[in-house]
């Protein structure tokens, strides 16, 4: 039997099924079988290959050949050419649109340089419970080229140099805390990992630390050589076992192998580490509070300064930095500040891993350089809205960040671009929401979560938060007045202004966000009472067309709780007192007899 | 484990190490082993990628197939767990998402010995920083 020389792969995402892809699939099959080519080549439907703007795409295997806008009618000349004549149908090709060239092989095309993956390099690449896996992949040379070839000061200088900022979410430039703590004398300091991520939807670092619990654990020994620390603590959540869990193995190997405990690759410098476990409360991310926790303290703010910088973890100075922070920097010390200061925007250097969530084809975790818009990440990387709907809005920064709209889709992402419109940068969730999410309803659902995790030292966050969820709450029942949508604006800003911590200084933002640049549907929730999403379950009427009706009674015996009644062979009425809007009626109906007002 | 003592001696080890994942850094060489990776962070085991692990290593060790099976952490394509990455020599790796037991049957019987592909390939849309 002959063996397969070349897969052919036809994009089968939602874009290019528009545009084709399965009558091209089609012709690739008819065709091979008439030329009895089947036991040559295969022909194979994918995933999304993220390209949609240049769709169909046909890749050629093995030599990466990618052919762009390809039509049916094109199927016979790319057989012919390609697989016969083995020459490459060039009109085909990715056509470079700065420099007009050609580029025949899919790794030279400005697309696949979209993402790029430093934090997550080994991600997904290494096995994280093998240490020598990772030293294969240069681990540990950019702890011991710090200590044998650089003082603290010139290591600090090569992070202020490269413009990284703390990914945590505050942006803090990461060299200058160092810095900062380096400069304060005491006789022990520390060095600690934030890894309590709380943000609904974004689960970065948790992937960092299963994927590559290493990076961060040499990151961390660095920062200790620089801030002169000798023990580094990594707070982490109980709800991460298996992040936990790998860490523990790594610390463990690292441990094995002298690169953590005394005299480390025989320069005498001494760091260990050791894990304490968060909760799991969102406050606990901010530091103040993260430090009383692992005190055994209760995990409240308190008011800054002193920073942790100057008097931290058990009075003492203390460098906190986030888990993406600590993955970049090994990279950096070995590639250089110059090299990871080229990635970038001017004032946002490198890049910065996302968690995208929500109503997005391909859910999952990307790394792209700062600068790319919102447009290319969601419907280039992210494939696009689910379900061909249209795109609303997307939630960057948590709970404690913005709704970003159309109007916001080509801005270039960076820190301070995603503040000047009205979000955050924040961990690095990103929540894509389509038409049929209400943006009240999607304030709401934050609102409830920063109630749930006020720690509530300091009243406008503690009573604030919850007056504010109660007037959303309102608003969402169709109970409100135009009244209340002052009070709601009015209120939010007085939480921001007087709140201790970040927590409370950014839980009103997804409520003043939204009437930003959803005005219209508080209005309409308010004034028409109705919810245009039609997520709203109190502003829902079920209703029976009497004229569709035939009187089957169908809904009649699922209603669970007999809202439903009308004579047999007689149009049905449905008492909306009664009604609690499960739908069963209408899912029920053969003869879409019922809709919702 | 003896420690390590100073730079040298791990850029030493490196050396040696480095042999072991050659396979992933450059696929092109035709000697080496098949390689399968199972995404193994919190999302893959939770949809079942333990069990697909599994799969693998019985199935090559009943088949007398000779490949490599090892866990890794999140590739990134959360929609599409558990996702399995194959690098067979000489060839260009390529993931697999929506890997249950019965797919991970089917890709041995056809990608691993037929090299003919199976449904749910992911095209890979990054680029790590060791390709710059």
């Amino acid at each position: 039997m002959a063996k397969i020389k070349y897969h052919m792969l036809v994009c089968g995402g939602t874009g290019c099924h528009a545009s084709k892809s399965e009558e091209i699939l089609k012709n690739f099959q008819d065709l091979i079988k008439a030329k009895g080519l089947e036991t040559e080549v295969q022909v194979i439907k994918t995933g999304c290959f993220g390209f949609c703007e240049k769709g169909p795409i046909v890749k050629m295997m093995p030599d990466n050949t990618f052919y762009t806008q390809v039509k049916p009618e094109d199927c016979a000349e790319i057989l012919e050419e390609h697989i016969i004549k083995g020459r490459k149908v060039e009109r085909l090709l990715y056509k470079d649109p700065e420099t007009g060239e050609y580029k025949s092989d899919s790794r030279h095309m400005g697309l696949y340089r979209k993402q790029i993956r430093i934090a997550l390099r080994n991600c997904g690449f290494i096995n994280p419970e093998n240490i020598g896996e990772y030293i294969a992949r240069d681990g540990y040379q950019a702890l011991g080229k710090v200590l044998t070839e650089l003082t603290p000061e010139a290591t600090i200088e090569i992070l202020k140099k490269s413009g990284l900022r703390g990914r945590g979410g505050g942006g803090f430039p990461t060299g200058l805390k160092w810095e900062i703590t380096r400069a304060v004398k005491s006789d022990q300091k520390y060095v600690v990992c934030n890894a309590d991520e709380g943000d609904p939807g974004a689960f970065m670092d948790r992937s960092v630390l299963e994927g590559d619990p290493h990076s961060v654990l040499e990151a961390m020994a660095i920062n200790g050589y620089c801030t002169g620390a000798d023990k580094g603590v990594i707070y982490i959540r109980a709800e991460y076992p298996q992040a936990v869990e790998r860490l523990k193995i790594a610390m463990r190997q690292a441990r094995e192998y002298g690169l953590l405990g005394n005299d480390i690759l025989g320069t005498g410098f001494n760091f260990d580490i050791e894990i304490r476990y968060g909760a799991g409360a969102f406050v606990c991310g901010e530091e103040t509070a993260l430090i009383h926790s692992m005190e055994g303290l209760r995990g409240e703010p308190t008011v800054k300064p002193p920073f942790p910088s100057e008097s931290g973890f058990l009075g003492k100075p203390t460098n906190v930095n986030n888990v993406e922070t600590y993955a970049n920097i090994p990279a950096i010390i070995l590639k250089g500040a110059a090299w990871y200061s080229s990635i970038g925007t001017e004032k946002s250097k490198g890049t910065k891993v996302f968690a995208l969530a929500g109503k997005i084809n391909n859910v999952g975790l990307i790394e792209v350089p700062m600068g790319i818009t919102l447009r290319e990440i969601i419907f280039e990387i992210g494939g696009g809205i689910k379900n061909d709907r249209k795109f609303k809005a997307v939630q960057t920064g948590g709970p404690s960040g913005g709704m970003l709209t159309e109007k916001d889709l080509d801005t270039p992402i960076d820190y301070d671009n995603l503040i000047a419109a009205g979000s955050m940068m924040g961990s690095g969730g990103m929540i894509v929401m389509d038409e049929d999410d209400c943006m009240v309803a999607m304030a709401k659902f934050y609102l409830e979560f920063t109630v749930e995790e006020s720690c509530g030292k300091c009243s406008p966050c503690r009573i604030g938060n919850k007056r504010l969820f109660e007037m959303l709450e309102k608003i969402t029942q169709g109970h409100a007045v135009m009244e209340d949508l002052d009070k709601l604006r009015n209120l939010s800003n007085v939480i921001k202004d007087t709140s201790l911590c970040g927590l409370g200084q950014t839980s009103p933002n997804p409520v003043l966000s939204s009437m930003a640049n959803f005005f219209h549907e508080y209005i309409e929730h308010v004034s028409d009472k109705k919810c245009r999403a039609g997520s709203c379950k109190a502003l829902m009427q079920y209703i029976i067309i009497p004229e569709n009706c035939i009187g089957c009674t169908l809904c009649a015996r699922n209603c669970p709780v007999d809202a439903i009644s009308g004579e047999r062979k007689q149009a049905h009425l449905i008492d909306q007192d009664k009604c609690i809007k499960c739908g069963a009626c209408m899912e029920k109906c053969k003869f879409n007899a019922i809709f919702i007002k | 484990m003896e420690k390590i003592k100073s730079l040298a001696d791990l850029k030493k080890m490196q050396e040696t190490l480095r042999a072991k994942i050659d396979l992933r850094e450059q696929s092109n060489d035709p000697g080496t082993r098949i390689h399968v990776k199972v995404a193994m962070a919190t999302c893959g085991i939770a949809s079942g990628a333990k069990e697909v692990m599994e799969v693998f290593i019985e199935e090559f060790a009943k088949r007398n197939i000779d490949a490599v099976v090892t866990q890794t952490g999140c590739m990134g394509y959360c929609y599409a767990e558990p996702t399995v990455e194959i690098t067979k020599p000489g060839y260009e790796p390529i993931t697999f998402g929506y890997v249950d037991v019965k797919k991970a049957s089917k890709i041995i019987d056809k990608y691993v010995l037929n090299n003919e592909l199976v449904d749910g390939i992911i095209p890979v849309n990054y680029e790590t920083i060791d390709n710059n």
